[in-house]
């Protein structure tokens, strides 16, 4: 057949007119695409009963009520406990995550021995037997101080039966990792004279002066902080942030106040000043509750005068004066300290500076203001009976120091375990070492110090649910249940300003073989008999937990939680235990601790020009529990690319050195370097490197480990003159191309 | 359905109260089954309902500022539901539910064309390049009130219609007509920490999300509150998620149409 021109069109018009009309195609790309995604491994979640579980939250220190959505056996979602007083059906980045933790592959499966470098499974009873024979054998050779605990926590039942254990075992050294509260609680100690816990009344103050806290990156209790953020909002309250990076909590503020790192007590005083010399102190509280403030009046006056402020501080003479007089003037002023999440205590002067403004303005213990919470009360457990051993033991100096004549202030001292530990290599004060929730490898600033000094204790037993940088490190895991397989209680949310317990219970059973660290305490002391077995007269942690708990076990079975909420904080006349039944601005024992001066960042200004400071996010975690998949997947592309983790700097700062916006540089400090991308910015101070905290693991599972830097491992701590807790803020740097 | 019981779901988000966080991203994610990947950092291929944009005012240090968007999908109305996804796309994977204003999108009818990825002015469409992995038995926290996706097909954000599916339900079998405000809420307004999110039906007077957003029916739905704002508005799309900010600077980054147009005049 000839085609023609004809022939040809009347093919084709009909042809596709012929396809048009037929469903021939479009039911074989609909086959083709059905057949296609019918893939027998993508999952079909199966279906059950859906049941919801109260409990709380374990994964921060806020102490948030969870409620856990299960679908049979499985825990399929965490939300926010409803009308929970600290966070009220809400949750944070990593609390909604909470079941990747529980499925996720950084579980310890088993009790794990390291045997040649190299982890094999062993029983519990091995493991147990194996721990308890060391510390018998450690105990007859008078050696019972040289068994040591860090936790990351000193409050509730699994952390008060690890000091138990200790206590009666014949060992001062339980310490607690450090934490802003460290030098709050020293500061509420001198002025206060309470041992107490610091509460922040955020959700009725308005106006909050914030010294680089960061209180919507972390800080305190999260959740609690941004409904109180939100409450600003809706009825006018105030928010200051005074920092030298653009963070997320000062971009939310009505007042960005930029501030030379370093130097925010300096401000704080200085702003002291002129509500002094402007007579704006609340005269009822100076004049009738509080001693030593003529004293301290004069310092403040001489010594910080806003021209002297502005010039260490780099903010401007009237934005002091207009800080002290807002923040003087406001209804319910308060101040906060703590940088960032608060994972570092700080300088005891400038939380002293801080505190002292919130005395100025009268908001101790008043609505709105600063509160000294009680310490819980309700673990009352029966005395314990001191063997020679025990006795002798806890008599022993603590191998951090603590509380010894040089530090006398201070309570724990993780920051100085490493030069404990490495000072003289002939003797190794510490035989044992007991790891629980804590991440000291990671956490610990100058993690190679650490790592080094931990090498040289013969047992290390870690706690941990996950292998994460510490358990790496030890000799025994011994893994505890996550927080969705037991019980537990939460005191004490960070930063909450009422006396309240939340319950943590078992949402589904243990996944693993894994066992209860209060268990495994109990076991151990079970195991050694005599005094110490009789300290622990309970058969399970459960029936502990139960016991102690009393009359309140009903309503936080039925509630989740229990709270004081009737409680008042004490009136001034009562609320002071110092010797002059007043609030010291300066006492005796706050004057021999010397003046305020600034803390100067490790490293030669010459060869390090620059200035590295570390910055919280709510996406990243930088506690004992690392962040899980899911938050890892938040996390910005202007912080993490692939798995080079961006600094920012600033603009001048980047063209000054040669590095444009996205390059690789080499990032250095007195103690390491490391590789990093730039990100220029205009949120930032000239001479600065913001890196942030929470990323740079080793450990734990490969969506998390391998990817940026560990703050930790460039910085060093700085010790505290007036405490010896760490007072670092920073470390010197330099940035050269790569 | 008749008309005067039509919803329309929508969505009020303060960017004065969000703070950044990303916890309406991490709610979502794990209400949805969304999967995860060992690098997740280029956001093009980066699977995520959700996602929190930082918003930059340009000044130079010390005024620079910020401002955190959280962006879902907005589930344009369009004129008459002709949101721009759902009239591109040749296998009605995609539809406007005119009884609920929802945008809805149905895995096993896709077959991966992504034009409705080209035609979304948002970016709120992602495409499964892979298949979705949950390592170590970590499937065991996936929720059985969404699909999974497989590899190859488009997904986005529902408004967690599965949440008002099962609130329907309910309501039925209690034999009560209507599903109230509080008993159908999306994970992302549920999981905010800074209850900076509000939601629900934009025809319902008595809702919170309508004394918010003001939407003025005669105009699209546009605002009559003089802080909200919608994305790209100019673009008549029509969309039920309105924004709140006492920022200037923010709202008219919200329409970058403005911005230009302001610029040109200047």
């Amino acid at each position: 057949m000839k085609i023609d021109r004809r022939s040809f069109l009347s093919f084709a018009i009909g042809g596709a007119a012929g396809t048009a009309l037929t469903p021939l195609p479009w039911k074989l790309t609909d086959d083709m695409s059905i057949w296609s995604q019918m893939w027998p491994w993508t999952p079909v979640p199966a279906r059950g009963a859906v049941t919801v579980v109260k409990s709380a939250c374990t994964l921060c220190p806020g102490g948030c009520g969870i409620n856990v959505r299960k679908v049979d056996d499985r825990v399929v979602k965490i939300e926010g406990l409803p009308d929970h007083p600290v966070n009220d059906g809400s949750l944070c980045t990593l609390g909604l995550a909470g079941a990747q933790l529980l499925y996720g592959p950084r579980r310890v499966k088993t009790p794990l021995k390291k045997v040649n470098g190299r982890f094999v499974a062993i029983s519990w009873e091995d493991a147990l037997a194996e721990v308890s024979e060391k510390l018998s054998d450690l105990r007859a050779k008078g050696g019972a101080h040289t068994v040591a605990c860090i936790s990351s926590s000193d409050r509730g039942t699994v952390a008060e039966l690890l000091a138990r254990f200790l206590r009666v075992f014949g060992s001062p050294n339980f310490i607690r990792m450090p934490s802003s509260q460290d030098a709050y609680e020293v500061a509420l100690y001198l002025t206060q004279g309470v041992r107490a816990i610091p509460g922040f009344d955020v959700e009725h103050s308005d106006f909050v002066l914030s010294f680089g806290s960061g209180l919507l990156d972390g800080w305190g209790s999260p959740v609690y902080l941004f409904k109180a953020h939100s409450q600003w909002r809706d009825q006018g309250g105030k928010l200051i942030q005074v920092e030298p990076r653009l963070s997320r909590t000062a971009a939310k503020a009505d007042q960005w106040v930029p501030i030379n790192p370093g130097t925010e007590g300096a401000l704080a005083l200085g702003i002291a000043g002129v509500i002094i010399k402007e007579s704006l102190y609340d005269e009822k509280f100076v004049n009738s509750h509080s001693s030593g403030f003529q004293e301290w009046k004069r310092l403040v006056i001489d010594g910080f005068s806003p021209e002297i402020v502005s010039k260490v501080t780099g903010v401007k003479v009237t934005v002091i004066t207009e800080l002290a007089r807002s923040f003087a003037r406001a209804n319910r002023p308060l101040a906060t300290g703590g940088r960032g999440k608060g994972t570092s205590p700080g300088s005891l002067k400038e939380v002293l500076a801080v505190h002292f403004l919130n005395a100025l303005v009268g908001n101790l213990g008043q609505k709105g203001g600063s509160w000294a919470v009680p310490e819980p009360e309700y673990i009352d457990w029966p005395e314990l009976e001191m063997e020679q051993a025990a006795s002798t033991g806890n008599q022993q100096t603590r191998i951090d120091g603590a509380g010894s004549d040089i530090y006398t202030h201070a309570r724990y001292l993780a920051n100085r375990l490493p030069e404990a530990l490495l000072t003289d290599p002939g003797y190794q004060p510490v035989q044992v070492l007991f790891i629980s929730e804590a991440n000291p490898a990671y956490s610990l600033p100058d993690t190679t110090a650490f790592k080094d000094a931990v090498a040289k204790i013969p047992m290390k037993v870690s706690f941990s649910s996950y292998l994460d940088e510490t358990a790496e490190l030890a000799d025994l895991v011994l893994p505890n249940h996550t927080y969705l397989e037991r019980y537990e209680d939460v005191p004490a949310p960070s930063g909450y300003p009422l006396p309240i317990i939340s319950l943590v219970r078992p949402v589904v059973e243990p996944k693993f073989n894994s066992m209860h660290t209060g268990d495994a305490v109990i076991q151990l002391a079970k195991a050694l008999g005599g005094s110490i077995s009789k300290a622990f007269p309970w058969d399970s942690y459960e029936e502990c937990l139960e016991e102690t708990l009393g009359d309140k076990w009903e309503s936080l079975m039925e509630q989740g939680y229990w709270v004081d909420s009737e409680y008042e904080a004490p009136g001034w006349s009562e609320a002071f235990e110092t010797a002059s039944e007043k609030f010291e601005f300066t006492s005796r024992e706050i004057s021999a601790l010397g003046n305020y001066s600034l803390v100067k960042p490790e490293g030669d200004e010459a060869f390090f020009p620059l200035v590295l400071i570390p910055f919280d996010t709510m996406r990243l975690w930088s506690g004992y529990v690392g962040s899980p998949p899911f938050l890892i997947k938040s996390v910005e592309d202007t912080l993490l690319q692939k798995n080079e983790v961006l600094v920012e700097i600033h603009a001048a700062t980047a063209d000054s050195l040669g590095l444009g916006s996205g390059s690789t540089a080499v990032l250095t400090t007195p103690k390491g370097k490391a590789r990093v991308k730039i990100r220029t910015t205009e949120g930032i101070m000239p001479g600065l490197i913001a890196l942030p905290r929470g990323l740079g693991h080793t450990a734990n599972d490969r969506f998390l480990a391998g990817k940026g830097v560990n703050y930790n491992r460039l910085a060093g701590p700085v010790e505290d003159g007036a405490t010896g807790h760490d007072a670092a803020w920073g470390i010197r740097a330099r940035l050269a191309k790569a | 359905m008749k008309k005067e019981n039509a919803k329309r779901f929508g969505m009020v988000i303060d960017l004065d109260k969000c703070t950044g966080c990303g916890s309406c991203m991490v709610a979502c994610m794990a209400e949805n089954n969304v999967p995860f990947r060992e690098d997740e950092t280029d956001k093009l291929l980066s699977v995520a309902w959700m996602r929190v944009y930082k918003l930059t005012n340009g000044k130079a240090f010390p005024d620079a500022d910020e401002c955190f968007l959280p962006r879902p999908c907005q589930h344009c109305e369009g004129h008459h539901g002709h949101s721009p996804c759902v009239s591109v796309c040749p296998a009605t994977a995609t539809d406007y539910d005119a009884s609920t204003g929802i945008v809805s999108q149905i895995y096993t009818r896709c077959f991966g064309c992504r034009y409705c990825m080209a035609a979304c002015p948002y970016h709120v469409r992602l495409f499964n390049w892979w298949d979705p992995v949950w390592p170590d038995g970590m499937e065991k926290m996936l929720n059985p009130d969404v699909s999974v996706r497989m590899r190859g097909v488009v997904e986005k954000c529902s408004f967690c219609f599965h949440r008002y599916q099962l609130a329907r339900q309910q309501a039925d079998y209690e034999e009560r007509g209507e599903v109230a405000e509080n008993e159908y809420q999306t994970a992302c307004t549920q999981g905010c920490p800074a209850g900076a999110i509000v939601f629900g039906d934009l025809n319902n007077p008595d809702h919170e999300v309508t004394r918010l957003a003001q939407p003025d029916l005669s105009h699209e739905g546009k605002s009559r509150n003089p802080k909200a704002f919608r994305l790209l508005e100019r673009l008549g799309t029509n969309t039920k998620v309105y924004y709140l900010s006492s920022r200037e600077w923010v709202r008219r980054l919200g329409d970058n149409y403005q911005v230009k147009a302001a610029q040109h005049q200047a």
